[in-house]
């Protein structure tokens, strides 16, 4: 049951709330405005009210090919999301249905693996793209940062597979399913909207990775990331373009995060806190 | 064909040890009826003969083969769940055609099989609707319907009521039983709940720490228990047990008295009591009784039989229906 | 619950992952030891051989180590501070009565949405910038001498930044801990008399106890690498005074080509991590035991 709350206190939290929100997210509402201003308006001073070009978000990708980090960005954020699902899959089902007293030492294991710091392995990753010529290639990255993910993934999906009654699956057994009937049939359907939040979980991770994908690349599969990150080195103002670049990199995955917040929580807690 | 045959069937995990060893014959057409508390290795048993799990040693023989290493889909069982197990993303209809397309029948068989099952079941009207749509009652009857269609040699049913409200229960049970008469095939029914073993089974098998403690039809077990347990868990309310003189002077070291066959007055009787706590049903009237020298008794009352609290009243046991224990529990 | 030809083929399953996760944790990681004990400088390939714990106490003896781990302490305790107050004080008003909830939601949740460079460019240039910044603006409008915070402020502004980006996190995950606050518990503290302090003390914060120490121990392991912040706005600089131990790191390995050294840091960082992951594991392993 609800509370009967007066409507004086709902408007001064409303106030409140929205005070703190507008604050909060105003760097990247003032990022937008100013991409839509031409480069002197964007340091001519604080105004809210751009001029409208579009013109930089053209010149972004006249000048300095835009599209080009774009798509290594898809191509390694999607390319590692699915082979970790295609990895993951099986073995968290076989965790969630077919336990042991293993199982849990091994999920806790597979945790640890996150915990190691990029850095500490930094140089013999480095030097082994070197030697292998992964250096600068998408394959390289996606493999990597597949690598990474992994281990959220499965966590993910075994806490999801856990949440589907074993007695259906018996069922879909006692009905005659084979295996594959049992997977391709009951437990893929009814693990989809799990499997889908596990997946733009993962894009989102993989798409904002910032230390490999700055480091183990360069011109040619540098992602957005790499790509945004090079605009640091001073090559006078152009602030109006780079924000039309940097909205440009983050307006999918913004969108993306608003419609998974929710499962967001859960995997990124590893399910202690749903 | 139906019979299921089990011998020295024997299941632990690890060190535990869940069913010592078991042999029970079940004939075709019968209904038979697993009954005990929770944790007896009821439902263990009849997942072994389901195939959902394996036995650590024995047989299991269904219709005189050997089925105890064989998948559960090559059983030709159909099981009936606890939680009904319904995919939830699927319709009724095809909830209820699974079974058929996972055997690879053609379209118009599934069709006129599954039309047939919910004509039988009263679920015409809901073929369309997904699981989820569909109240407890309802929701039953489809998982029954997807057993119905396998035309199986025996229905495995796991505690199916246990999620049902009491008006419901009473409702599905002669629904099941009414199947049970129609279509004669061997059903296995696990429960915890006597009333529904007492009222559906041809044969009642009550387990005990996964042993057999008795086997027999309803009135078997009611009218001669081999043991304390049976006894007490047969029959509602449950049996008085009385032990100590009032025994010795039957020659036994526990005498048990059903409340059904305790006469009651309010002027003379073998034992004398005070009266506690009446429960007043309408029909009937259970009272809970003090007794001197041997303490709680129920005994059941006509409904218009009118004692208040406190008021002292006589019991006298029917002889003829008073059972009979030894030191080990053992009827006499 | 399962039959034995289940249980292998469940096994089967499992191994590619186990097993790609194994070789992911122990070639890199060996190689790191191993390194740590050789004299490697690509910048002088010709000199190599076993150094014994000459890199160690090279790198440990640098006044920029140091420098480094203070700064590393510094970023993550300022943030975990800050996210984690602030946090408590945001979900405790979003889980209010408000109108229009699912967008202030949606605007407090969108910085961890944007990557690092992105985050950190905008403050630089946007808000931070000494000439055109937001907050060089306002002061000027105050009647105040503008801020220059890259260079009078390094790591505050790096903290700033970095908690911008992280409030969000600990919100969310504080605030879909708070929703699960039984409301009749609420109720019930009511009635006893409890005003708002009392229940926010004993009710609501005991409530919290997990969520914030997953918060935290989540947040550490992040926070101990922050990197691509520091890289954009200051590149470590001015002198060492952003430069934390991961970016100590990358710069003896790929700014001096001093692989052993660089790898005797890291074995450092994998250490620091580890202790924290201790703590983390055994919070969330608790948690499958519920």
């Amino acid at each position: 049951m609800a509370r009967a709350v007066s409507t004086r206190r709902k408007w001064i939290a409303t106030a409140a709330a929205w005070v703190v929100a507008l604050v909060i997210f105003f760097p990247i509402f003032y990022m937008v405005v100013t991409s839509l201003k031409t480069e002197p308006e964007a340091i001519a001073g604080i105004s809210l009210i751009p001029s409208g070009t579009f013109e930089n978000y053209v010149e972004v990708q006249t000048q300095r090919d835009y599209f080009k980090p774009f798509l290594n960005s898809v191509i390694i954020s999607l390319g590692s999301t699915l082979i970790a699902l295609l990895i993951a899959i099986p073995a968290a089902w076989s965790m969630a249905f077919s336990p042991t007293r293993r199982t849990k030492d091994i999920l806790m294991w597979m945790l640890s693996t996150k915990m190691m710091p990029a850095v500490g392995v930094l140089v013999p990753m480095f030097l082994i793209f070197r030697d292998t010529g992964l250096l600068d290639t998408r394959i390289g990255l996606t493999v990597v940062l597949t690598l990474i993910n992994l281990p959220i993934v499965v966590w993910m999906l075994y806490t999801y597979f856990r949440e589907i009654p074993g007695e259906i699956l018996e069922a879909a057994r006692m009905d005659g399913a084979t295996l594959m009937g049992e997977i391709v049939y009951v437990l893929t359907p009814m693990a989809v909207p799990g499997i889908a939040s596990t997946m733009l979980l993962n894009i989102i991770l993989a798409w904002n990775e910032a230390f490999w994908s700055i480091r183990l690349s360069a011109a040619n599969a540098a992602p957005l990331t790499a790509f945004i990150a090079s605009f640091s080195s001073p090559q006078g103002l152009f602030w109006a373009k780079l924000s039309a670049a940097s909205t440009l990199a983050i307006a999918p995955i913004l969108i993306m995060g608003w419609f998974s917040q929710r499962q967001l929580v859960r995997g990124l807690t590893f399910g202690a806190v749903k | 064909m139906g019979n299921i045959t089990l011998k020295n069937v024997h299941k632990a995990f690890g060190a535990t040890v869940i069913i010592p060893d078991i042999d029970l014959e079940i004939s075709d057409g019968e209904f038979v009826v697993f009954v005990g508390p929770s944790g007896c290795g009821k439902s263990t048993l009849l997942r072994l003969i389901a195939g959902l799990e394996d036995t650590t040693s024995g047989t299991i023989l269904i219709d005189g083969a050997d089925m105890t290493g064989e998948a559960p889909a090559k059983r030709g069982l159909a099981m009936v769940f606890q939680s009904y197990a319904l995919y939830p993303h699927m319709s009724v209809y095809n909830n209820i055609a699974f079974p058929l397309k996972m055997a690879k029948a053609d379209k118009e068989t599934i069709d006129a099989k599954v039309r047939a099952a919910a004509q039988t079941l009263n679920l015409t009207a809901y073929l369309e609707r997904r699981p989820g749509q569909l109240s407890g009652g309802q929701r039953q009857r489809v998982a029954i319907g997807r057993a119905i269609v396998r035309q199986p040699s025996a229905f495995l049913f796991d505690e199916p009521l246990s999620n049902l409200d009491a008006a419901l229960r009473g409702t599905m049970r002669l629904e099941i039983s009414e199947l049970h008469q129609q279509l004669k095939t061997t059903m296995i029914y696990v429960t915890h709940d006597q009333v529904e073993a007492m009222t559906m089974a041809d044969k009642i098998v009550v387990l005990n720490a996964g042993n057999i403690e008795q086997v027999g039809s309803p009135l078997d077990l009611y009218r001669s228990p081999r043991n304390l347990f049976v006894a007490g868990f047969i029959g509602s309310p449950r049996m008085n047990f009385v032990t100590g003189e009032e025994a010795a002077r039957h020659n036994a070291a526990t005498i048990g008295v059903r409340p059904e066959h305790i006469r009651l007055s309010t002027t003379e009787g073998a034992w004398k009591g005070v009266v506690g706590v009446a429960e007043h049903l309408g029909s009937d009237t259970f009272l809970h009784i003090q007794v001197e020298g041997i303490g709680q008794v129920t005994a059941r009352a006509d409904g218009e039989f009118t004692v208040h609290h406190g008021d002292a009243v006589w019991l006298t046991p029917e002889p003829t229906k008073i059972h009979r224990f030894d030191a080990d529990g053992n009827a006499i | 619950m399962a039959t034995r030809q289940t249980r292998t083929l469940a096994r089967l399953m499992m191994a590619p992952a186990v097993v790609l996760l194994l070789i992911w944790m122990i070639v890199p990681l060996s190689m790191t030891i191993w390194y740590s004990f050789q004299n490697y400088n690509m910048l002088n390939p010709a000199m190599r051989g076993f150094a014994g714990f000459f890199n160690y106490v090279y790198f440990y003896t640098d006044p920029a180590f140091y420098q480094a781990i203070i700064n590393t302490l510094f970023i993550v305790v300022g943030v975990l501070f800050i996210t984690i107050v602030g946090g408590i004080a945001l979900a405790l008003l979003l889980d209010q009565p408000i109108f229009g909830q699912g967008i202030v939601r949606i605007l407090v949740i969108s910085p961890f949405f944007v990557m690092p460079p992105v985050a950190a460019l905008i403050w630089k240039n946007m808000i931070m910038h000494p000439g055109y910044g937001v907050l060089a603006d306002v002061s000027r409008f105050l009647g105040l001498q503008p801020v220059d915070w890259f260079a009078q402020y390094p790591l505050t502004s790096v903290i700033i930044i970095v908690a911008w980006q992280w409030l969000p996190f600990a919100t969310l995950i504080l605030l879909t801990a708070l929703q699960s606050l039984d409301e009749e518990q609420k109720e019930a503290a009511e009635m006893d008399g409890a005003n708002f302090v009392n229940r926010f003390w004993y009710l609501t914060l005991p409530h919290l106890a997990r969520a914030i120490t997953v918060v935290i121990l989540i947040q550490t392991i992040f926070l101990l690498a922050v990197y691509a912040e520091i890289l954009v706005t200051t590149n470590g600089g001015p002198g060492y005074a952003t430069t934390n131990l991961a970016f100590l790191i990358y710069r003896t390995a790929l700014l001096s080509y001093d692989i052993g050294g660089a790898s005797a840091g890291g074995v450092i960082a994998v250490v620091l991590a580890n202790i924290v992951a201790i703590f983390l594991m055994r919070a969330v392993g608790r948690n499958l035991d519920r």
